[in-house]
């Protein structure tokens, strides 16, 4: 009687739908960091998207681009999270700081660490189009429909972006709060080390 | 979404030209549709994050979906 299972055709469709959602998640995690500079943040986000794609799974047409769909998602939770401030202002001092202590970086002529910060500092609009484009790999064409917005319009964000960094990175004005941060912690770590290294008791005479 | 933000340009500004001083041989190249130099950085810090291994919270969340009846 298994062989006439009714639901048999739905599980393989959902088994399917989760496979390629399963493959996604990686991109989904990479642009809602962009997105929202927090990791933890960044990772809340891309389990809300997953929820709610395997919620709307039966909208999904197989053979279309499951990541430019689970995208939409993502941006659209972004957005309305967004409008609730969840996310105004922050980024992710952590990531900020692995970066910034990470020994492949030295070469680089660009800070992947000032990277971070500086995009952050773009408006919402023009960090998602930059990001879809200059990281995520999205065609002009795609990271419109992905945005619902006109293709005129994505490369006039990504060029405003572009612009924005170039500026701030040829220039150094980049907000410089998290290594900042970093350096006045190791700072003060290092007084403690020393201070505790010295006579072991309290600083006091 | 606001569109007010992306009218069109009043005072342009091209990003890889009219640099003070000696930098516009490296970033000359910007300005004819050339990517700037940090443009790989933007692509690597994307695939660092790709390339990071998956949290546990992110396979337990796709069995729960397994069992989902939603």
């Amino acid at each position: 009687m298994n062989r006439s299972d009714p639901d048999r055709p739905e599980r393989e469709a959902g088994d399917s739908f989760k496979r390629e959602l399963t493959g996604v998640i990686p991109h989904l995690r990479a642009f809602a960091r962009g997105l929202c500079g927090r990791s933890d943040l960044a990772d809340d986000l891309v389990q809300e998207t997953m929820l709610k794609a395997w919620a709307a799974r039966d909208r999904f047409e197989p053979g279309t681009s499951m990541r430019a769909w689970t995208f939409v998602i993502l941006r659209n939770a972004y957005l309305t999270d967004m409008r609730r401030s969840r996310f105004r202002g922050e980024y992710d001092e952590g990531l900020a700081e692995r970066i910034l202590t990470a020994p492949a970086d030295q070469e680089d002529p660009v800070h992947l660490g000032d990277l971070h910060r500086a995009l952050q500092t773009l408006p919402a609009e023009r960090r998602e189009a930059l990001l879809l484009v200059g990281a995520g790999g999205f065609s002009y064409e795609e990271a419109a429909e992905i945005c619902g917005c006109a293709v005129g319009t994505i490369k006039s964000r990504v060029g405003r972006a572009r612009a924005a960094l170039t500026a701030m990175i040829e220039e150094g004005n980049i907000p410089r709060r998290a290594s900042g941060d970093v350096e006045a912690h190791r700072a003060i770590l290092e007084e403690l080390d020393s201070v505790s290294g010295r006579d072991g008791l309290s600083p006091a005479d | 979404m606001s569109e007010a933000s992306d009218s069109p340009e009043k005072t342009t500004r091209k990003p890889g030209s009219g640099k003070r001083g000696g930098k516009s041989a490296k970033a000359g190249a910007a300005g004819k549709g050339k990517k700037p130099e940090w443009a790989d950085g933007l692509k690597r810090l994307y695939d660092s994050v790709v390339e990071e291994p998956l949290p546990d919270a992110f396979n337990d969340l796709l069995s729960r979906l397994d069992d989902g009846k939603p």
